[in-house]
């Protein structure tokens, strides 16, 4: 049967996908055969939305991208109507076809197997594609040591950063004593530039409830927490229906699938609190309190939440979870590099030609992430640097880009894997710039319990925007290591542990950049305002706009004659630059 | 009740439930569009858990706010990816546009700015919120003309 599907998560929804979603309705609703019109949520291709997918009945699908509700007309008229699919329209097509097949085709996904694929709201779906038949083998199998084992077999490390074995934490909550035990899933996804559990909490909520109850029976856990960010409202509607629909059908409560096992989960929002992803003071946030870390050990897995022991995983690492225990150790394990297996999903964004969700085996260079499956460098600018791991991690060199992706090769590099956010930056951003926003947000969202951190960072910050300001001192650099390694020693969190991290990354690679801002008062990458300089060159035509625009004064001179900045008036507010439709403003 | 042990809930409402204190200072949030100082009293009287403990947990976490918001809370995004966007530039035109600094709230109540770390959208950087609506792809009179359609009522 023929099938219309639109995406519509958050990406989708802001792209223009819930119009695109009624003028589907209404035009297919007026042929006589109405193909079924139906929801599904990312499909990973952000840069492409809204997108819209047709399935002909023979089984082949047709992907197309940036679906305005203008475009559906001819869309449904030429592809059902004629039976013609639109070639130019067409992004990827399950017979190899269309322009960005190679994004979609490169990857591996397992985590995101379903998503785009099924409608995030129906357990029906889920069901249809495999989904639950993992629980189904546990419960069955009645062996959660085994259970456990497989998972350390499989070799899947924390997808939250940190990369701890997921099978080891699991054996640990297990052999803890105590009768009460908790699972916690930490949706608390709070790097700036990382979107891959959105995504996935919005386009595949069931596997990562599943991924949960299954963690659950493996270490004797009757209760289960997702602690999800406030800022996520599709995510904790999706996820709200799921667990309902998991309820009724007895795969979430008490005696699931009729053993004895049972599982309860509850949705806790967070309250916007950067310093709650981190495991101690989630758990905090949980009971109540003020989100602020305390020391381990204790580790959660003997004294977590209320004091009990509890296994904390990441939304990824769960919806491997169902995956591995239908496919086995071997399956995931043959995917990857020694130390790090699997595959990881990463959320591509920056100056990427094609941003969005990336799902790739381990073990493939940073290189061919960014040319060979999203395209390159939009504009087709410089390639200059990725950034890793968020406010923990660091800025990799355009020449780095042989780089493979697992943990310990981006550890050597002064990164982190993180989460998986990856913002490419190219020849236009400062580096200085984007040490300093970092340390901003990791400043700001610091709780204040331990001293380096909470007044280290903010020492760090002055520095660097002075740097920024042309008001660098002599030793600066200096002063930036030193406290850089104080504020690494001295901090009990990794918040603290690692709040360094983008400027020791960014001072390693970049340097001369720094040196640049200090010495010279010149930014390399013309981007702060303060250290710009503005003329006007031969190519202007007098048409007196940045005249006019000049709130100073500063630029004098006469209709169709070459104008001039008076620099000591000049305030370099870029407005001047702003305004020229002839490109005839220069900064340097 | 070993972790709020030195806590008397006076309301079999409360007892045995820790933890709730957050999601009582989101409903009330939600209802009153702010954390009124009544209301942070009746959850103490109510719970018995200090004032002063309330304080420190509404203080805590960036959602909550102690002072009244507008009607169309908008919500910019300055993570990474919006940041190497122009999300600078963005929040600079909203903040003119409306005429009051970020975090603040027109004198007709109608908008109250912020920014926000990152809204997940960062494929359409730069990206902003206004109440549940998300907007990407934004240059910064982009993001004027959409404070427009909210100001005549075209959107709501």
């Amino acid at each position: 049967m023929t099938r219309v599907t639109v995406g519509l998560s958050t990406c989708g929804i802001a792209a223009g996908a819930e119009e695109t979603f009624t003028a589907l309705e209404t035009k297919l609703a007026s042929l006589p055969d109405a193909p079924e019109l139906q929801r599904t949520g990312c499909v990973g291709m952000c840069y492409q939305e809204p997108l819209v997918e047709i399935s002909n009945g023979d089984g082949v699908r047709y992907l197309y991208g940036h679906i305005s509700p203008d475009k559906v007309g001819r869309l449904i008229d030429e592809h059902l109507g004629q039976g013609a699919p639109i070639t130019d329209w067409l992004v990827w097509t399950s017979g190899g076809k269309g322009s960005d097949h190679a994004y979609l085709s490169r990857q591996h996904r397992i985590v995101l197997r379903n998503c785009g694929n099924i409608d995030p709201e129906s357990i029906d779906e889920y069901i249809r594609t495999g989904g639950y038949l993992a629980l189904q083998k546990v419960i069955e199998a009645k062996d959660p040591d085994g259970l456990v084992n497989v998972m350390i077999e499989s070799g899947l490390r924390g997808r939250g950063g940190a990369g701890f074995l997921t099978g080891m934490k699991w054996r640990f909550t297990r052999m803890a004593p105590g009768t009460e035990k908790f699972i916690i899933c930490n949706a608390d996804e709070g790097d700036p530039g990382a979107f891959m559990d959105r995504s996935v909490l919005e386009s595949d909520p069931h596997s990562v409830v599943e991924g949960m109850i299954i963690a659950g029976y493996a270490i004797g856990a009757d209760h289960g927490y997702i602690y999800v960010r406030a800022e996520y409202p599709k995510a904790i509607e999706r996820l709200t229906i799921a667990i309902a629909q998991a309820q009724e059908r007895g795969f979430l409560g008490d005696g699931i699938l009729g053993s004895t096992h049972s599982f309860h989960v509850k949705l806790k929002e967070g309250a916007g609190a950067f310093v709650c992803g981190e495991e101690t003071a989630l758990m905090m946030s949980i009971e109540g309190k003020r989100g602020m870390p305390r020391v381990r050990p204790p580790f959660p897995a003997t004294r977590g939440l209320w004091e009990k022991p509890t296994s904390i995983n990441n939304v990824e690492t769960f919806a491997n979870v169902p995956w591995i225990v239908i496919n086995g150790a071997k399956a995931f394990n043959s995917l990857g590099t020694a130390n790090s297996k699997g595959t990881k999903v990463f959320a591509m964004a920056g100056k990427i030609r094609h941003g969005g969700l990336v799902e790739v085996p381990m073990g493939i260079s940073i290189r061919e992430i960014v040319f060979d499956i999203c395209g390159g460098i939009r504009d087709d600018r410089k390639f200059k640097a990725v950034q890793m791991g968020g406010p923990s991690g660091g800025c990799i060199p355009a020449e780095l880009q042989d780089t493979v992706i697992d943990y310990e090769s981006i550890n050597k590099t002064g990164a982190i894997m993180g989460s998986g956010g990856l913002v490419v930056m190219d020849e236009t951003i400062c580096m200085v710039d984007v040490a300093r926003f970092f340390l901003e947000f990791t400043q700001r969202e610091s709780c204040g319990k331990c001293t380096f951190c909470r007044i280290g960072t903010k020492r760090m910050l002055e520095v660097l925007t002075r740097i920024t300001e042309g008001g660098g001192r002599d030793g600066d650099i200096e002063l930036l290591e030193d406290l850089a390694a104080r504020v690494k020693n001295s901090s009990l969190c990794g918040l603290g542990q690692t709040a360094p991290n983008p400027v020791l990354t960014t001072l390693k690679y970049f340097r001369s950049e720094y040196e640049a801002h200090l010495t010279n008062k010149k930014c390399p990458a013309h981007h702060c305002q303060k250290l710009l300089t503005y003329t006007i060159t031969d190519d202007c035509s007098g048409c007196m706009l940045c005249l006019k625009a000049c709130a100073v004064g500063a630029i004098t001179g006469e209709r169709k004659k070459v104008h001039v900045i008076d620099q000591a008036k000049c305030t370099v507010c870029g407005e001047c630059y702003k305004v020229c439709n002839l490109g005839a403003i220069a900064k340097d | 009740m070993h972790t709020h042990r030195r806590y008397n809930f006076k309301n079999q409402h409360f007892a045995g439930q820790e933890g709730r204190l957050i999601p009582l200072l989101q409903q009330a949030q939600t209802e009153d569009g702010y954390l009124r100082r009544e209301r942070l009293e009746e959850i103490h009287k109510l719970s018995g858990i200090p004032l002063a403990h309330i304080y420190g947990v509404a203080t805590f976490y960036a959602q909550f706010r102690l002072k009244p918001v507008g009607k169309f809370l908008l919500r910019a995004c300055h993570g990474t990816a919006c940041h190497v966007s122009g999300a600078v530039e963005l929040s600079q035109a909203v903040e003119k546009h409306l005429g009051v600094p970020n975090g603040e709230t027109t004198a007709d109540r109608m908008f109250s700015i912020e920014t926000v770390s990152c809204l997940g959208c960062c494929s359409l950087a730069p990206a902003m919120m206004i109440n549940g609506a998300t907007f990407g792809n934004l240059s910064p009179s982009a993001a004027v003309k959409v404070v427009k359609k909210y100001q005549k009522g075209e959107r709501s």
